[in-house]
């Protein structure tokens, strides 16, 4: 069993920890700088402002789930739609969750869980799982001191300096978030053919469905749903998992 | 009909929100239902894949850029770069090619 206040800050071990955690979190949060900054010219183009897009991804904390609710919020899409685009675009983190909850110590206080819960992303995910033993959430709460700030702050700017940069500048800075998608996906499109077979029928989908008559007339993000799903379903019914281990995984 | 945006944030920031504590809090063992792990398995890089092509192409000035981004974004991704690489990568190629294009 736990002691009360085992994971409290005034002892040396958890500052310790915390500031591991913070180190780690340095690279991570750099990265996060530049990816948030083409969100935030996103954000501008979904008619955000940049206190909005600030308050949107220190909420949200999601790269993949604010560029989907963005595109769906420029067109002004009805909220139950932003919703389900949230909940579809961020599933991942579902999985990550149930993987990290496995990684608490028996009697975790409920603040803890709620706490770490702010920030999974597949970074801080990443580096909170691989912890030996189980996770002191005060190495997750160091990570977090220094990535959400940045992330929050570079949307904001890139929010406020989209429209001052050049264009040409503008048009470079938004591929990077398409190249964190990259980044995530190809890694293990590496190590297993089936996803990458999966992604190569994605690409094929999804741009037929922009160019076919009557599916391309279905707005861009409710096809995302739907071959989100579509593809996902019949990749688990036909190459299910065998391996139960979800947190080496992502 | 306009919506608020703060209304958008707040869905957002909410589901967001939700989709990670309730496993943290709720959800002691792991999902046992083979087929529903499978699911969410493949949803990221299906959901990430369905969105990056062919909008990369499509976010840049010439589409030529984003696609040569993309596989350059691929490349660099398959050989071990970080995600900060990568990202910077895909944007110093739509930079340098779009002074030409």
């Amino acid at each position: 069993m736990m002691k009360k206040g085992e994971y409290s800050l005034s002892q040396q071990n958890n500052r310790r920890e915390f500031c591991q955690g913070f180190k780690d979190g340095i690279p991570i949060g750099l990265g996060y700088f530049a990816v948030s900054f083409s969100l935030g010219i996103l954000a501008k183009k979904a008619g955000l402002n940049p206190f909005q897009s600030f308050l949107a991804s220190l909420l949200c904390n999601a790269s993949a789930g604010e560029y989907a609710a963005f595109s769906l919020i420029m067109v002004q899409a009805s909220y139950l739609e932003v919703a389900i685009i949230t909940l579809i675009a961020n599933a991942r983190y579902l999985l990550m969750s149930c993987a990290l909850s496995q990684k608490f110590k028996q009697g975790t206080s409920l603040v803890h869980r709620m706490i770490v819960g702010y920030d999974v992303t597949d970074e801080i995910f990443a580096i909170s799982v691989s912890r030996d033993c189980f996770l002191n959430p005060n190495y997750t709460y160091g990570a977090i001191a220094i990535a959400a700030p940045c992330w929050a702050t570079g949307t904001a700017l890139g929010c406020l300096a989209g429209n001052v940069l050049p264009l040409r500048l503008v048009s470079a800075l938004s591929v990077a978030l398409y190249g964190m998608f990259l980044a995530i996906i190809i890694p293990p499109a590496r190590k297993s053919k089936v996803v990458a077979g999966i992604i190569v029928i994605c690409f094929v989908l999804s741009y037929l469905a922009s160019i076919l008559p009557v599916v391309s007339d279905i707005s861009s993000g409710t096809r995302t749903i739907i071959l989100t799903v579509g593809i996902s379903a019949v990749a688990a019914w036909l190459f299910p998992r065998e391996n139960q281990e979800v947190s080496d995984e992502s | 009909m306009n919506h608020n945006i703060y209304i958008y944030i707040l869905i957002m920031a909410g589901v967001s929100y939700a989709i990670r504590v309730l496993p943290l809090t709720l959800i002691r063992k792991q999902i046992k239902n083979q087929f529903v792990q499978s699911f969410l398995y493949y949803v990221p890089y299906v959901t990430l894949a369905v969105m990056t092509f062919p909008a990369i192409t499509e976010a840049t000035q010439s589409p030529i850029a984003g696609g040569v981004a993309l596989v350059v974004g691929i490349i660099a991704a398959w050989f071990g770069a970080s995600l900060f690489q990568v990202a910077v990568s895909c944007c110093g190629v739509v930079f340098l090619l779009e002074l030409f294009l």
